[in-house]
Parts: structure tokens; sequence; C-alpha cells
């Protein structure tokens, strides 16, 4: 079923091959097969114009909640892989707060089994403790056999400082990252936002960046003792930013991704009370974006990742925002924000895409993120020019609770393609 | 309820001197068929013009050795075309006794027109107590009933078409005092 | 001089939405409504064939008898509509229940609940009803600080540069929130002070200056307002215990003393005795507390009345 490719005219982004330049792309059995500034299209191959279309490594996400097992009415393996190779994505990277959660091989196997029917390849991340507790470990050996690629209790901060330090241990005799949900819990208990001037004027409880720093902090300090690899999800402050920054400085082995809600809006986004605003960690203010930017500029943030977290309406909007559940869907609305940082002129557009390549899949070990000749074909196409409006109705994902609904953009993916097929073309979508 | 803003033609119905006479007039109608036994003759005027009539009637009566108060009273909670007008009027304040019960009371107004005002009021007054009566004084009886109110003092009945409008004017709300009759085109 | 106005608003949700002519009229009508009040026939037709309904998601007798008498001497039609707090478990939607409230067509829905905010989405989503916000979650109070105000126009003639102290659980406080709003609208000077852990993030954003001290606060108020210290709401750990709390920050008989003498003595109710002031200051002759019961009535007549006679252009 692999037909083979000829892709030209693209301008190509390769950040991991220091490529940015016109190139042509033969694609056989799934891999590169050769970069060519030729025109002519090898014989069997089918032609794609890519005039116009930028051409980089697929897009690796390495944060998402793909909600299977247990609450596949929000979202499952083979919906969240559809919308991901809508957003442009060729791996996705799931969590494990599923129901069961994914603390041990079975439930890893069963997720990469149902995989095997995905548009895009699925990696998972095996729980840290057992059913996200914070009690126990869990069967980190096991889900490494069985194919994890990090370890995590995402969703959750580990409170017990022994545990963590056990995990970052354990984890790192199987060569495992310990990807970190940083927010001190009882700081956060009870609160819907970001505690400032805003959450005092709506009336809502709010946490305090503290809550994110403390435990980045600690972590770090923890990771002085043991080795390893730390990465902080979702960073959300300056403050953290500035933790993750002196940790960099003290030659720690630690690691950041941003999400592009905590990029583009702020805490006054909670001026009506929406629920489709609530996250964890929360929406900040302006400083903290700012501050954000600034550790994208000089590399404290590592990756850009959207924590896609689907929800029903019954969880979210139909909700009070003290009882929604937290979290917006991010694979299909990520790249033409991820393009606006290079617009702003907050990166370059090469400093941009390895945030999305090879650097997620150099923090995981992924088989993916550059396309060297041999190199599976993993392939994002996308035009940065044309201008749409986000309809969260026409979204592949089986949620609707996006943030960025309504808003217009610019930037859309033309194909994404893995391992050499067509897993999404936007000429041929009907929805 | 929108209107053409055509410039009106305004006519004048009654002079200052005309106004003064009627008052007078009214007054000694008043001192005639009003009685009051144990307390004064109690003179309401509905807010806002009826008020400064009221005033100069109980001037009147008090000159003619007639025991008389001044009440005022706002209609405003008692009208029943709340939803109908454009602007919500603003509730004033009533002067009134604790209680009218016993009272005779004579009602001022203006200009009688639908007769919806005069029924506000004594809704409004029924609801301070049983007077022992009510009579109503107007200035103008302009005709055109849609209730089957009659006063029983009239300053002047003027005839009008529903294209009219009447004007009472008064020195202490607009500075002199004259009735104009105002045409709509 | 025009003899009438327009009150342009749909809802009562925000006393940020008002603005100072807004309050003056509201003032001014509720004047008239105490006088009705006052009188043998506590009616007016006004609100004749009007229907109001109660929804208090939030418990409260005092708030919702005080709406209730005000929209019966309005003449208007009034259902109590209070679903017991097993009826509203985790994750029923309250979308869903005024929805239900909404298909029996009333004209205005008075609203309570604990979340923030409900009342506001409750009026996005329903169209020709207006939404009286009787109380969300920590945001906002807004007919108990117009009721406030109310009082504190009737004893202290003017409010402008007039010294309000609020003292207490301002954090959590919707009442607080609300006062603060009002009063620096019209001009009063408001000083705040609780202990450290009950001032929220940025309270100086309101305008207000935060004391060091109960005694500095109130030295030279004209108003003094207890907040009542709201056991429900409390964050973990916000002060040692009650106790600690009457003494360092309640309006106790001494403290009182010390204050100017004309000085009157506010509370939102109900009251905690001994807790955030004493019980000889709540009884006593310088507290206005069942005045402000009274004015609250009157109060709600005249936002319900001037909601329902209302410009019908705005919404939200």
């Amino acid at each position: 079923m692999t037909t083979s490719l000829f892709i030209f005219g693209a301008t190509v982004i390769d950040p991991a091959r220091r490529v940015e330049g016109h190139w042509n792309l033969f694609v056989q059995n799934g891999r590169v097969a050769e970069w060519t500034k030729s025109k002519t299209p090898p014989a069997g191959a089918r032609s794609i114009d890519a005039s116009g279309l930028v051409l980089t490594p697929g897009w690796i996400d390495m944060h998402v909640h793909l909600r299977e097992p247990g609450e596949e009415h929000k979202e499952d393996i083979v919906s969240g892989a559809r919308a991901a190779a809508a957003g442009g994505f060729t791996s996705i990277v799931a969590m494990a707060n599923t129901t069961p959660t994914n603390d041990n091989a079975a439930v890893t196997r069963f997720i990469i089994d149902r995989a095997s029917h995905a548009a895009v390849r699925v990696y998972t991340v095996g729980a840290l403790s057992k059913n996200l507790a914070g009690e126990t470990l869990a069967d980190i050996g096991d889900m490494a056999a069985a194919g994890a690629v990090a370890i995590s209790d995402d969703g959750h901060n580990v409170d017990n400082a022994l545990l963590m330090r056990r995990a970052l241990e354990y984890a790192r005799g199987f060569h495992l990252p310990v990807l970190t949900h940083c927010e001190e819990s009882c700081l956060c208990a009870g609160t819907v936002m970001h505690e400032g001037a805003v959450s005092t004027r709506l009336g809502l409880r709010g946490r305090p960046s503290t809550s994110e720093e403390v435990i980045i902090r600690r972590d770090m300090a923890l990771l002085r003792d043991t080795g390893g690899h730390l990465h902080v999800q979702h960073i959300s402050s300056a403050l953290g930013v500035a933790a993750v920054r002196d940790a960099r400085a003290a030659k720690l082995p630690v690691t950041t991704e941003v999400a592009p809600h905590h990029l583009f809006l702020t805490d006054e986004a909670l001026a009506k009370y929406d629920p489709v605003f609530r996250v964890n960690p929360p929406l900040r203010t302006a400083a903290d974006g700012a501050a954000l930017r600034a550790g994208l500029r000089d590399g404290t943030i590592d990756v850009i990742a959207t924590d896609h977290a689907p929800h029903a309406i019954t969880d979210k909007h139909d909700l009070p925002i003290e009882q929604a559940s937290a979290g917006t869907v991010g694979l299909e609305c990520a790249l033409p924000l991820c393009l606006r940082l290079v617009e702003e002129k907050t990166l370059t557009l090469a400093k941009l895409i390895a945030m999305v390549t090879c650097n997620p899949a150099r923090i995981l070990k992924l088989p993916a993120g550059t396309l060297n000749i041999g190199d599976v074909a993993d392939i994002t196409l996308f035009d940065p020019t044309i201008a749409w409006q986000i309809d969260a109705n026409k979204f592949f994902s089986k949620s609707r609770n996006c943030m960025f609904a309504g808003w217009k953009v610019r930037g859309q993916v033309r194909y994404t393609i893995v391992g050499g097929n067509i897993v999404h073309d936007a000429h041929e979508v009907t929805r | 309820m929108t209107r053409a803003r055509a410039v009106p033609i305004e006519k004048v119905l009654m002079t200052a001197q005309q106004l003064a006479r009627a008052i007078h007039t009214m007054a000694r109608q008043i001192a005639g068929t009003c009685h009051a036994e144990a307390t004064p003759l109690l003179i309401v005027g509905i807010h806002t013009r009826g008020v400064w009539l009221a005033k100069r009637l109980v001037e009147r009566l008090s000159g003619q050795g007639v025991a008389c108060e001044l009440g005022t009273l706002d209609i405003n909670l008692y009208r029943d075309d709340l939803s109908e007008v454009a602007h919500q009027p603003v509730v004033r304040r009533s002067e009134l006794p604790l209680t009218l019960s016993g009272r005779a009371v004579v009602l001022v107004d203006d200009v009688l027109f639908t007769g919806r005002t005069a029924r506000a009021a004594l809704d409004a007054l029924i609801d301070y107590g049983r007077p022992h009566y009510v009579r109503f004084a107007v200035l103008i009886d302009r005709g055109m009933r849609e209730l089957p109110i009659q006063p029983d003092i009239v300053g002047r009945a003027v005839a009008t078409e529903p294209r009219h409008n009447v004007k009472v004017q008064l020195v202490e709300s607009d500075g002199k005092d004259q009735v104009v009759l105002q045409e709509l085109r | 001089m025009s003899d009438t106005t327009a009150f342009q608003h749909r809802h009562l949700l925000s006393v940020e939405d008002l603005s100072k002519r807004d309050v003056e009229l509201i003032l001014e009508t509720a004047r008239s409504m105490k006088d009705i009040s006052r009188r043998d026939v506590k009616k007016v037709p006004a609100l004749r064939g009007k229907s109001v309904m109660n929804c208090f998601f939030e418990a409260s007798t005092r708030t919702r008898t005080s709406f209730e008498i005000a929209a019966k001497r309005l003449s208007a039609d009034i259902v109590n509509f209070a679903p017991t707090q097993s009826a509203l478990t985790k994750g029923e939607s309250i979308i869903d229940t005024v929805r239900t409230l909404y298909a029996m067509q009333p004209d205005m829905l008075i609203v309570r609940h604990h979340g923030s905010g409900i009342p506001l989405r409750i009026a996005q989503t329903l169209p020709n009803v207006s939404v009286v916000n009787a109380g969300d979650g920590m945001h906002e109070h807004p007919t108990q600080a117009l009721l406030d105000l109310f009082t504190m126009q009737e004893v202290k003639g003017k409010i402008k540069n007039l010294r309000v102290t609020l003292l207490g659980d301002i954090a959590h406080s919707r009442v607080a929130r609300s006062n603060m709003l009002l009063l620096t609208k019209m001009g009063a000077r408001v000083v705040v002070h609780g202990p450290r852990t009950l001032l929220p993030y940025d309270v100086e954003q309101y305008g207000v200056t935060v004391a060091a001290s109960v005694e500095d606060a109130i030295a030279e108020a004209d108003v003094i307002m207890c907040l009542r210290v709201q056991q429900e709401r409390l964050h973990a750990f916000a002060f040692p215990s009650t106790r600690e709390y009457a003494r360092y920050f309640g309006l106790s008989a001494a403290r009182l003393r010390a204050t100017k003498p004309d000085a009157i003595v506010m509370h939102p109710g109900p009251v905690n005795r001994g807790v955030e002031i004493a019980p000889e200051v709540a009884d006593g002759e310088r507290a206005v507390i069942l005045q402000q019961v009274e004015n609250g009535i009157a109060v709600r007549m005249a936002i319900l009345f001037l909601l329902a006679g209302r410009d019908t252009k705005e919404t939200v």
C-alpha cells in the first residue's frame, strides 16, 4: 500500500540536519529515499506539488490525553490520532491518567495494540505511581519493557518527596525520563484559576505561581542527588521558567515544555466565568506570558506540547467553573498558533520546528524528529499563508472544549504523512 | 412609542391672566361644594404640575378662610401602562397623612384626558385609607376619555383631537403661566 | 426638567455595571418604596401579573424572604425554587436546571449560588428574563451593597468623602466586594482591615486603603461595617481560633468607645455574636442592623420595579 512519493517545490526545514531551503523529497517504502534538487519524479512515484508549502519532519506532540481506556465518550485512541493527523502531528505521546490507570504492562500493551489502528504513531507514558495515588511506584520496569517512553503522574502532583526521589532513581535505571506536573497540592486545593488581581475581582479562588515553582525547585534538588532526566510539563509561570533556568545553569538534566494556551491567553480570559478556560496549571498573567516567550527564545524551554485534554460538555460547559474539568483540546489548532510565535518574532521558523520535532524526539528518544536518508517518512506539510477560523464543530476530536474556538488564524496543515502514507489531506476533508 | 419629530404648531389657550382667573373660579367652586367636618380639607396634587396647582388652590382657599391642607401624590406605582412607556418614570415620594380614613379629599391635576391617571390616583388614595369622599378638580378638561371618569371641578373645558397636545405651563416649573395647544403634523 | 429617565439594564448582576446615575435612581426609587412599606396598605399594583422566581441554590432565609416580601409588595407573583443541596450533586448541570425553570416563563429570576459568575452565565443563556444576582460565590451581592448605601445615606446624608471601614474576611466576602465597588464609585473613602490571611490579593485595585490595625481602621470612621467570618468558605488555616479572631479583629465595646461618637455600626447578617462583633455592640444604639433589614426590602422593591419597567434594548 505504500506508494512512492515525490514531493517537490516545498521549503524544507529540518533543524536536526540544519537544513533550511528548497529540496525535493523522494519517499520509497515508507522511508526517506533521496533529497534532490531535480524536478523529475522517479518512475511510479506519486507526485505531490508542494509549491508554497513548508515541509518539516512530522510534528511530535509529547503531551496528549487520549482518554482510552475508560472515557471513550470524550476521545479514544483512534479519534485522538485522527485529530492529531489533522493538526499535522505524526507522533503523539499519551499520558497515563486513563481508567484503569496505565500503571502496568497490560494497560500499556492494550493502548499500544489499539494504536495499531491509529492514523499516527502513538507512544505511551506509564504512570509514576500506582493508580496515580502517589503512594507506591507503578510497574515501571514492566511498562518500559512493554514500550513506555517515559513515566508521569500527569494530572496530579507527586506530593511525597521520597516517592519522587525513588521514582527518579528507579526510572533512571530503565533510561526513562520522568515527566512532572508541578503544582503543590495544598496551595492548589479548591482553586480554579491563577491567584492574582483577576481572581480577586472575579471572586474565584486562585493558586499562586509559587505553587509551580516550589515543586520544580524541590524536584531539581532531588535530581541533584539522583541524576536521571526530569522533564517539567506545561510550564506556566515566570517563576517556573526562572527555576528551570537556574537548573540549566547548575547543569542539571532538566527539560521543559510549554503549551500554546499559556502563551496566548491570560487569566483575563476567565472574566465571563467560561469553564473552557479552566486548566491546570492555570492561565496566568501577561508578565508570565512574556517570561515564557523569553524562555522559548533563550532555549530554557525545549518543547511546545499541547496538553490536549478532551472533555464532554457535561463535564465542562454545563457546570459552574468550580466543578468543571480542567483542560482544552489542542491538537487541531496548534500549528497556526505555533506559527504566530514566528510571526511575532519570538522564534525563528527553524527554532519553532525544532520545538515540535527533534527536541521532543531527543527527550523521549523517539525514532523521529528528522528526515535523514533511511529514516521513516513522517512528514508534515503546511501552508503558512492560509487564513482560516478555528471551528471546534469541525474537529476530528470527539470533544469541542477549545479555548481558541472562533480565533482567526493563519497557517494550515496540507498533508500529514506517516511512514510514507498520507493520513491527512486537507483537500479531501469532508466532516 | 415613536412620533415624528415635526415642529408643532402652538396656540395659546389661556394667558397668565386667564389661568389665574380659572384658578380663582376653581377655588370658589371647591369652597362652595366641598365641605369638611372635623379635619381640614385635603387638597392633593398629582405630580408634577398638579402639585403646583394644588398649592395655589390651598393659598386661595386659606385666604378665603377655608381650613385646608396640601398633599402630593405620585401615581407611577399605580400606572397600568408601565411596559408601554418608552422611558421609565422616576418614582417621586407622595406626601400624605399616614391615613386618609374619614378625610375629605380633592384631587388636583393639570389636564384630564383619557382618565387613566385619575384612575391610578384613586387606587393610590384608597391604599392610604378610606376617604370620606374624593372630588376631582382639573384645570383643563380636554375630553377623549377612555375610562368612565368625570371631573367635579373644571377650570376650562376644551374640545381636542388626537393630534393635539395640551400643555399647561406654570411659573414654578416652566417659568411662565399659560396653557398652549400644540398641533402635531 | 425631564420627568422620565431610562433604567437601561436588563439584569442586575454586578455593581460594576451601574453608573452613578443608576445608583442615584435606585436610591430615589427606594425612598418611595420605603414609604409604601410604612403605610397600612403595604402594597402597590406596579408589578401585577409579573412572575418572579426565587432561585436560591445556596441556602438563605433572610435574603430570600426579603426578596419575597419585596415582590409581593409590588403585587408580583413569586415562586420559591430552593433545591436541596443533595439535589444538585456534583456534576448536575446548572444550565439544565435553569432551562427547566425557564420553561415556566418567569419574568425575573433572582439567583443565589455558591459559584461565582453563575447569575451571569444564566443571564447569557436565557433570553427575555431579567436576572438579579442575590449573591454569587465570593463575587458580588449587589442588592446588599445598595441597601447598605441607602442606610448610610439615610443616617449620614452624603456619601461623598464618607469614611467607611470594612472589617473582617474581605477575601471571601461578596458583600465586601460589592461594597468596595459601590462606595468608591459614589466617592466614599474606604478602609479595610482583617487578618492578613483574609485580605485578597491586590485588594488595593478597588481603590481602598489597608489599615494596619483595627484601631487604625476605625479611628476616623463614620461607618464601621463588620463582615461575618464565613465559616463555610474559609481557607484552611486562616486564623487559629474564633477566640483569637474576636480578640484581635473583633469590634468590641471598648474599641467602639474609641471611635467618633456619631459613627454607626453595620453588619450584613447573620451576626456571629462574640466573634466579629461583640453582642452589646450588635444590640447597641450605634448599630443600624435592623434598619438595614428594613431598607433591604425597600431597595429590592426598587430594583424589581426598575428592572420590570426597563428600556428593553439591552442584552448581556
